[in-house]
């Protein structure tokens, strides 16, 4: 019998998401997957478990979840408040969540998008190969109180491991390359895209995210009567009032407006977490700066498990505190580190 | 003005190869064959390709094949042939797809119909009498574009988005149409509704139409639509195209 996760609270954005479902672009069908893929790997890094296995999407807002099982959590991408049975449970961090105990996330506090990642992953039905919600494409669901998760087996291993993560939680420069559509923009209006400070329109969401900048559009001539052509994952498109969109994981496979440039893979999950409100600024790199910066990434990635180190316990937030045996200075049992 | 075909970038892991810069029937066709070819070539790091309306388009890992690689790679594969030349996709369908136009269940009839300069009733005719093929399938799973339609047709997408129109919506612009697949805002004006579902997951077949095919939309009213919404296939009916 394999264990299972209930929802007994869920917050408005709740998903299972993995790395999305590659292959069906000739069929209109975009990837999809989480819209951070950067949180997915460091969740399987803390579990060490492969990144394929699918996950808790949270936007936004977390949920209140409980096992029958004891299983082996962890919590990355966007900073939520989380406790275990009312005692903190630290982010960025692999915890025991034993059976029965009621794991309670809040809202977000740092990005937009947080992660839960359990020991086996979420074994969903595949359908056309990946357990992943694609809510535009009407595959899957969005996750309500009351719903059952089925987790997988858990090969085991450590909790109470963390690491630090790279900070892309708050806004700050976005990377872009120039798209084949970029040269249909003046000269000048490409200058007044990097030198102007956009804001994440709170009404983003998986599909993409409206970027604000109060000043005039960004306009291009006949933008309207562009023929429609194919759209990746990072593309700025600027529709007809000259807004740009940067487009994420769940976008539409091809499209008609414009787009100016394209956020590179490894900026984009900069994009999907910036808070509401928060500046974003892009910048124009070279093809040759952009692999780079790809290739960079993908070792950093690679290099996680080495990465990780014991999470010190901060004694105000230990409840059984007397129970140990504080003059040597130990820690009874290993186990017992969250 | 740039020659044709032309090998761009599209984003950090994408190459698009263009046909041409409007639509055109010789350029969908080099396409769909450039795109089959592509995927029969089955190139180490490449990890995707597709076809939009005049381009073909390649996803690769460009931390195991090069950009410069793969571009001389696609301009071989370029050099091999006359793409324009090419047939259309095997197994080729026609299909007669049971519509509405006009009232409100598509409530933009009439303000296309003025923008093509047309009557009502001629832009209904105009409209069911074109039968018009697949070119694409794309922005939504299972949704076609199909073309071409008459020059009067050839009317732009709206400033402003329509927040939302329903799956099976009939929507048109520069002398196209497109058949939604899922509910979605769109810039193009909703001139039809059908009970048509082009992708459902969990069938067999999730994926109904495919480039190539050719579609007729055969007018009908509000209440037989009604009755046909209990049919995935929306009382479409398809015979082989040979």
């Amino acid at each position: 019998m394999s264990a299972q996760l209930t929802i007994l609270r869920a917050g408005p954005g709740l998903t299972v998401q993995d790395m999305g479902r590659p292959g069906y672009l000739d069929m209109g069908l975009s990837r999809g997957g989480a819209v951070d893929r950067l949180a997915l790997a460091e969740g399987a890094a803390l579990l060490g478990q492969p990144d394929s296995l699918a996950a808790v999407e949270m936007a936004g807002m977390g949920g209140e979840f409980q096992a029958d099982q004891d299983l082996r959590i962890a919590l990355t991408g966007a900073r939520m408040r989380a406790q275990i049975d009312g005692a903190t449970a630290v982010w960025n961090a692999s915890h025991l969540l034993p059976a029965g105990a009621r794991l309670s996330i809040g809202p977000a506090v740092a990005g937009s998008y947080g992660y839960l990642s359990i020991g086996g992953g979420v074994k969903g039905d595949p359908l056309l190969g990946a357990c992943s919600a694609h809510l535009t494409a009407g595959i899957g669901a969005l996750l309500k109180a009351g719903d059952r998760l089925a987790i997988g087996p858990d090969a085991g291993g450590a909790t109470g491991m963390t690491f630090d993560p790279e900070d892309r939680f708050s806004g700050g420069e976005i990377r872009i390359v120039a798209s084949f559509q970029t040269d249909l923009f003046a000269g000048d209006v490409l200058e007044r895209l990097q030198a102007t400070a956009f804001r994440r329109d709170a009404r983003a969401n998986r599909m993409g995210v409206r970027l604000e900048s109060g000043g005039p559009g960004f306009h291009v001539s006949g933008g309207r009567s562009v023929l429609s052509e194919t759209i990746v994952p990072g593309d700025i498109q600027v529709t007809g009032d000259g807004t740009p969109f940067v487009l994420l994981a769940e976008c539409q496979t091809t499209g008609g407006y414009p787009r100016i440039g394209t956020v590179l893979p490894r900026d984009l999950p900069k994009v999907a977490q910036a808070p509401a409100g928060a500046d974003l600024r892009f910048r124009f790199v070279s093809l040759d700066e952009a692999v780079s910066a790809e290739r960079a990434a993908a070792q950093a990635r690679a290099a996680l498990p080495r990465a990780l180190r014991p999470l010190i316990r901060d004694p105000r937030n230990m409840s059984d505190l007397l129970s140990y045996q504080l003059i040597s200075g130990a820690i009874a049992r290993e186990e017992d580190v969250l | 003005m740039q020659d044709f075909p032309v090998i761009r970038t599209a984003g950090v892991d994408g190459l698009l190869i263009s046909f041409a810069a409007a639509l055109s029937e010789p350029a969908n066709r080099a396409a769909l064959a450039f795109r089959a070819a592509l995927e029969a070539e089955g190139w180490a790091g490449v990890q995707e390709t597709s076809s939009s309306l005049v381009s073909a388009f390649v996803r690769f890992d460009p931390l195991c094949l090069t950009h410069a690689a793969l571009h001389r790679q696609v301009q071989a594969l370029l050099d091999l042939r006359d793409w324009y030349a090419a047939d259309l996709p095997g197994g080729r369908r026609f299909w007669r797809v049971p519509t509405v136009f006009g009232t409100d269940l598509a409530p933009q009839l009439a303000q296309a119909a003025q923008a093509a300069g047309l009557s009502e009733a001629e832009a209904v005719r105009s409209l069911s009498e074109a039968r018009v093929r697949v070119q694409t399938i794309g922005f939504a799973p299972g949704q076609p574009y199909l073309g071409q339609l008459p020059p009067a047709w050839d009317i732009p997408r709206q400033k402003e988005l329509t927040p939302r129109v329903p799956e099976g919506a009939l929507v048109v612009a520069l002398r196209q149409l497109v058949l939604f697949s899922v509910t979605t805002p769109t810039g193009w004006q909703h001139v039809g509704q059908t009970a048509i579902r082009l992708f459902q997951p969990d069938a067999s077949e999730p994926f109904l139409l495919r480039p190539g095919d050719e579609v007729q939309f055969t007018p009908t009213d509000p209440e037989s639509l009604a009755q046909m919404r209990s049919d995935p296939r929306g009382g479409a009916r398809c015979e082989a195209l040979t």
